[in-house]
């Protein structure tokens, strides 16, 4: 029998799986195990499908994912920290035939944007917001954020978050669920490939909203790991977010074609 | 020539974005230029030239949508007075490290702190000296009438595209406030989407499919990069240095002694150099017109005419002063007069200083 | 020429609006104007004035203390401006409401009765524009012509219907005003 060689094997009939281009061929800058890498390309997988790269401008966060615009192969702007709601209504405001969305941590958009994140989705601004939740600053060293869960280990609540005097987690998501401007919201995971399914479909309906000039923004967010500030294995990290954030973050749809969820 | 009006300085601004063809205007209101944002949402742009005019909810917001709307290569602007300005100067430092154009205003009050809504020119040093973060300039426009509100307006959008750099129209309570004879410049048109791509390749307008992406960023964790981009800055800066000083020189041919003032006290040493020459004294303005870029050449100039002394006036403890000592280099003898927390000197005020600090001994 | 003024009186009373239309009277001779008012919290319900300087040349300092004349409408204005008005120049205020009456022998005095005025002709919005014909009248520094084109300039279509009533006011104070010391 003849031997096997590399050109038999690589032909169109067999791709099982491809990289999309709208990823570019950049190493990740992630830690192995990190979510941020499945959620950036996630997206770009649903701006390819859609047809939406020519008009599509992205705008990243100051966080880990600060660099997205070396991994997302579109137009990026790097916003300050905080403020990438509002760079984006911004571009929409003055393009609103064109696709804008932002990607934000949970420091950048629950912390210092609160303020952005709010208005932005108050006035409705016709935008997607993908909102990375890790429940830390990754990017900082693992300090605590507006989203660590009461009694979470960080360096900043090194005995643990005490309610009492470091104030109570903030679900952004559900508080944005209830303001008008909202048309959809929808909390999800991407930890396991049937999450990535999942999330995947929310990302398509957020875009396809923002296509479909839907009144209001379409926010979804991705309860995610931060393995290295949380100090485990990425496999621990992803059993710990199961068991800890999911029951305190509850995924699913929480508001539907401007429809809160029963 | 074009149409006139009896306009405030705010208003003026305000009418002007619209004809220099702005694409939006992003603020949040402050006394003293309220009447900014309220003119052009009484104004109905959109119906008129497709501009956007929208209330941010607070001036971080407000830059950061100019950040955004620059990024993507329209022409578009804010406006403040000092406490906003603050909010806004982490965002201008994004504008500049990531050499974006745009215009914004500054229709200075009193401070620190909430300081006073009566007029000021206390942030000198904020305006020309930083601000923000960083080794970064912007040019600033200093207008000393209603018309230069008008003016400075399309200027200041030329010299921000021409430079990718943010222009700073640096204002007071005084010229926002009060009215003047102004004659509007005719209706610049928009660029459409197109021409925007077109003219402006570093914008990100959408990538299209075979060409390179269009990054707009500050950062680079690289600092020899780093390091490149700020020379390149720098360079940048050194040219505006060069080619765009912009000045009036009033009654300074056979000056003894000059007055250097920029925008409302300019105006009120204008008289005091009036009352003056009645008393035969040979004074001269000099009127700064860019703040960046100082004209430290040109002063520099008038000293080796021989002038004996200088007085540098402004609303403030002592800011621009430094700078016209830095420029005449121990020439001549350089002294400040100010008043501040939102007093206006008088004419006469100015007078009496120049004769006691200047002329006197 | 230059003429150098300021008005002062109550907010409410139209000071601001009109020295406005002065400026836009000076606009429509082709003359350099300039309108500054006192702003901010100081004008709410409290007293309001504005420097107006109407010139043939270009207008220096907008801001002034000392004036050819001072248009005086309440008292806390006579006790701040009296002082303030040049040798050799006018004063002209409306004695109503007044309990301390300028008393400076270096200037001219004038008199408006324009509150009463007003009320008389049954419109008490057109207080300012009485007092404005009286100004004029002593000092004719612009054409009543170009005033009425100034109004017209200025206030939106929907209110030219008024402008024969606020020009019955300007020639009720042309009329009416009266000079109260004997400097000249
Ligand atoms: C104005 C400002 N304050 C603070 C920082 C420092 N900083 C950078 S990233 C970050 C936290 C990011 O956390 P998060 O948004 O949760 O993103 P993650 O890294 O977890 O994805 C902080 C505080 C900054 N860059 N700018
Ligand atoms: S620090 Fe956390 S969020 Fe950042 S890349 Fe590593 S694992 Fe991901
Ligand atoms: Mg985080």
């Amino acid at each position: 029998m003849a031997e096997i060689t590399f050109e038999d094997i690589v032909k169109p009939e067999n791709l099982v799986y491809k990289k999309t281009d709208l990823m570019t061929d950049k190493a990740l800058s992630y830690c192995p195990g990190c979510g941020h890498g499945t959620a950036h390309r996630i997206v770009m997988e649903i701006i390819e499908e859609l047809g939406l790269e020519e008009k599509t401008i992205g705008v990243a966060p100051v966080g880990c994912s600060v660099l997205a615009y070396e991994f997302m192969n579109i137009d990026m702007t790097q916003a300050a920290h905080g403020r990438a709601p509002a760079v984006a209504t911004g571009i929409k405001r003055v393009y609103p035939d064109k696709i804008v969305f932002t990607y934000q941590g949970d420091g950048d958009l629950a912390a210092i944007g609160t303020a952005e994140t709010i208005h932005a989705c108050n006035r409705g601004e016709k935008i997607v917001i993908i909102f990375v939740n890790n429940g830390i600053y990754g990017m900082t060293g693992g300090q605590m954020a507006p989203t660590t869960l009461p009694g979470m280990k960080s360096s900043t609540s090194p005995f643990g978050r005490d309610v009492e005097s470091m104030g109570n987690p903030l679900k952004m998501t559900e508080l944005v669920a209830q303001l008008p401007g909202t048309y959809f919201v929808t909390r999800q995971a991407v930890h396991t490939p049937a999450a990535v399914r999942r999330a995947k479909k929310s990302i398509r309906k957020a875009f396809e909203n923002q296509v479909n000039k839907k009144p209001g923004i379409s926010f979804v967010e991705i309860v995610s790991n931060c393995n290295s500030g949380w100090k485990m294995t990425p496999t621990d990290s992803n059993k710990w977010m199961e068991d800890n954030m999911f029951p305190f973050y509850p995924l699913g749809d929480i508001k539907v074609d401007g429809q809160l969820v029963k | 020539m074009g149409e006139l009006k009896l306009m405030k300085g705010n208003e003026a601004l305000a009418e002007a974005a619209i004809r220099a063809g702005a694409d939006a205007y992003f603020g949040y209101p402050i006394t003293p230029q309220s009447e900014v944002i309220e003119y052009l949402m009484a104004e109905k742009p959109y119906d008129r030239t497709g501009m956007v005019v929208l209330q941010a909810e607070s001036e971080i917001a407000a830059i950061n949508m100019v950040y955004g709307a620059a990024g993507a290569g329209k022409r578009v602007l804010t406006s403040s007075s000092s406490p906003g300005v603050s909010l806004k100067q982490e965002g201008i430092s994004y504008i500049a490290g990531s050499e974006l154009p745009c215009v914004y205003a500054n229709v200075v009050r009193g401070g620190p702190g909430l300081g006073t809504i009566q007029p000021s020119q206390a942030d000198y040093f904020q305006s020309t000296k930083g601000g923000g973060h960083g080794d970064y300039k912007q040019i600033v426009l200093a207008p000393a009438s209603v018309q230069e509100m008008s003016d400075f307006v399309k200027l200041g959008f030329d010299l921000a595209f021409q430079y990718r750099i943010p222009v700073l129209i640096l204002s007071d309570g005084v010229i926002g406030q009060m009215m003047e004879k102004v004659e509007l410049f005719d209706q610049i048109p928009r660029l459409t989407d197109e021409e925007v791509a077109e003219k402006y390749p570093w914008a990100t307008t959408g990538k299209k499919k075979g060409t390179e992406r269009r990054i707009i960023t500050s950062l680079d964790l690289d600092s020899n990069k780093m390091e490149e981009h700020n020379l390149h800055l720098q360079r940048k800066y050194k040219t505006i240095v060069e080619n765009e000083v912009r000045y009036e020189l009033i009654d300074c041919d056979d000056a003894e002694y000059i007055i250097v003032a920029y925008g409302s006290s300019a105006r009120i040493s204008q008289k005091a150099v009036q009352m003056a020459r009645k008393k035969g004294i040979k004074v001269g303005l000099f009127r700064l017109i860019t703040l960046f870029p100082f004209p430290a050449k040109q002063m520099q100039e008038l000293c080796k005419k021989g002038v004996k002394g200088w007085l540098a006036v402004e609303m403030s403890a002592g800011q621009m002063v430094e700078d016209v000592m830095l420029s005449v280099k121990g020439c001549a003898k350089v002294e400040h007069f100010g008043r501040f927390g939102g007093i206006v000197h008088t004419p006469e005020e100015v007078l009496r200083a120049l004769e006691e600090k200047i002329i006197g001994d | 020429m230059t003429e150098e003024i300021i008005i002062a009186g109550f907010g409410g009373q139209g000071v601001l609006s009109m020295g406005k239309i002065l400026a836009y009277s000076g606009i429509m001779q082709d003359q350099e104007v300039s309108w500054m008012p006192s702003y901010g919290p100081e004008m709410r319900g409290g007293t309001a004035n504005v420097i107006v300087i109407v010139s043939d040349e270009r207008i220096s300092s907008p801001i002034l203390t000392i004036f050819d004349t001072a248009i005086i409408l309440n008292q806390q204005s006579m006790d701040k401006f009296e002082k303030s008005v040049r040798p050799g120049g006018v004063l002209l205020y409306d004695p109503n409401g007044i309990t301390r009456h300028p008393v400076r022998k270096d200037i001219t005095i004038y008199q408006i009765e324009g509150a009463q005025l007003a009320a008389e002709m049954g419109n008490t919005k057109i207080f300012n524009m009485i007092v404005l014909g009286a100004f004029l009248k002593v000092k004719p520094i612009v054409l009543l012509e170009n005033v009425i084109k100034g109004l017209k300039k200025s206030l939106p279509e929907r209110y030219h219907k008024l402008i024969p009533m606020n020009e019955d006011a300007l020639t009720m104070g042309m009329k009416n005003v009266v000079c109260s010391n004997s400097l000249n």
